[in-house]
């Protein structure tokens, strides 16, 4: 017993070095299956603050372009409006075909938040954001994100005030997203080369492509509600080994100056989620 | 200014300056992430003892993680380098009880080959576990010898303007033993 404690007192540093490093290794490797570790409720709170702070000063150099996009995305949906279309045949009836909110609140599948983006980066390969709406203010994990132009992230932790959201530049983040015309679904991932592109895989060959084609998100995901952009088809990476075609996008959202998020609550998210898990259950 | 004040300002000033310039710097290249954070440590006293310098690269190291949203990465190269930093110096400290007479490691107390070298040593040794432990995540071979050449590079040329701009009065102290 004693040659021990004799043993520790003489190592000491060393030992005290390998302690931090194995409880460094194992917040990294935890953080990186399960996207959670000590203290990040509180440092996500706190980091959130002070980017909050940065974020200040640094919106005023980007006010125009957020305008320029806001004022794009409202044009967008103003053309979807119902006064845009009158037929000169006064027999012709236009009959407004979508949902009231109240009324429909049984099939409301998708409700959306808004949020500040409060930081963001682009030049590492494992990309986040941090969004000003927590989980005081209805933001939960597993949440869709998307920006005025198209598809951002999804949320992986939540704080107070604060909410972290994993970018579509980020190497372990995956979507199932669909083909605008032809409905061939495939998943989405970042290569981690360029924050320009990001890499469509698992769309079988028989499918028509061509550049420019638009990337659309598919229901299948359950984050997003169907058909939002994602980007448009920038290359057809030709390869011969494969059945699969290698598409290289070009994501709809500008990373780079993206001020204004959405957040999509999918209220049927946890149902279909228990469902699916009990029947996994039940086929073991 | 006492060493604790000041060194406490250089804490919050390294991981500031990381977190809102080097890490907003649009990416020049994948393999370039410039990291400069850690010459904090380069810059600690001569006098602390090893466990504490140990524990202050743990501490340095995960605040910045808990900024970049990478829980332990930053944290073990700090505690890596802030570990070996006393063998390093003990090999090549040129004058006789210099790490007696001055407050910590720069151009002054330890000349400049010494200094270069410490320098260098320090910030391969740090890049190399660091994008090894990002390279076990992804990426392949050639990013981890890529990312560790480039990004080795950058950093040396950071510190070499910050050791310019920011040059540290360093007072020769007698009757310290």
């Amino acid at each position: 017993m004693r040659n021990v404690f004799l043993f520790i007192r003489r190592h000491f540093n060393f030992l005290f070095f390998l302690v931090l490093q194995m409880i460094a290794l194992s917040f990294l490797f935890r953080y990186n299956k399960f996207h959670e570790a000590a203290f990040m409720n509180v440092s996500t709170e706190i980091t959130g603050r002070i980017n909050e702070k940065y974020n200040g000063i640094e919106y005023y150099f980007q006010l125009k372009k957020t305008n320029e996009s806001l004022v794009r995305e409202n044009l967008r949906l103003r053309q979807q409006l119902k006064e845009n279309y009158e037929a000169p045949d006064s027999a012709r009836r236009l009959i407004r075909d979508t949902i009231k909110v109240d009324s429909g609140k049984s099939i409301l599948k998708y409700t959306i938040l808004e949020a500040k983006v409060v930081n963001n980066t682009t030049a590492s390969q494992t990309n986040y954001l941090t969004i000003h709406r927590g989980f005081a203010q209805q933001v939960r994990t597993n949440m869709g994100v998307i920006g005025p132009q198209g598809i951002v992230g999804t949320v992986v932790n939540v704080s107070e005030n604060f909410a972290t959201v994993m970018s579509l530049l980020h190497r372990q983040y995956k979507a199932v997203v669909k083909l605008k015309n032809g409905e061939e679904r495939g998943t989405i991932e970042w290569d981690g080369l360029s924050p320009l592109f990001v890499t469509l895989k698992d769309i079988p060959k028989s499918a028509k492509v061509a550049k420019g084609d638009t990337v659309v998100t598919s229901q299948i995901s359950s984050k997003f509600p169907a058909d939002i952009m994602v980007g448009t088809v920038f290359e057809i990476v030709p390869d011969n080994t494969s059945n699969f075609y290698t598409l290289k996008i070009r994501p709809a959202t500008n990373f780079f100056n993206i001020e204004y998020v959405y957040v999509i609550d999918n209220t049927q998210y946890d149902e279909q989620k228990r469902l699916e898990d009990s029947t996994s259950k039940k086929v073991q | 200014m006492s060493e604790l004040l000041k060194n406490t300002i250089r804490f919050i000033l390294f991981i500031l300056v990381q977190v809102f310039i080097l890490f907003k710097m649009p990416p020049l290249h994948r393999f370039i992430t410039p990291y400069l954070y850690f010459l904090f440590i380069l810059w600690l006293p001569f006098n602390l003892s090893r466990a504490s310098l140990t524990l202050i690269g743990f501490i340095f190291g995960l605040s910045l993680d808990y900024f970049s949203k990478t829980p332990g990465l930053h944290a073990a190269a700090c505690t890596l380098i802030a570990y070996v930093r006393p063998f390093i110096i003990g090999l090549l400290i040129s004058q006789e009880g210099a790490d007696k007479n001055y407050i910590s490691p720069s151009i002054v107390s330890m000349g400049w080959a010494p200094y270069a070298t410490y320098v260098i040593v320090l910030t391969l040794l740090h890049h190399t576990w660091l994008v090894l432990l990002e390279w076990m995540n992804f990426g392949s071979f050639m990013y981890f010898l890529g990312k560790v050449v480039a990004s080795t590079a950058v950093s040396l040329l950071l510190i070499l303007l910050t050791e310019l701009l920011f040059y540290r009065k360093q007072k020769f102290r007698t009757n310290t033993i």
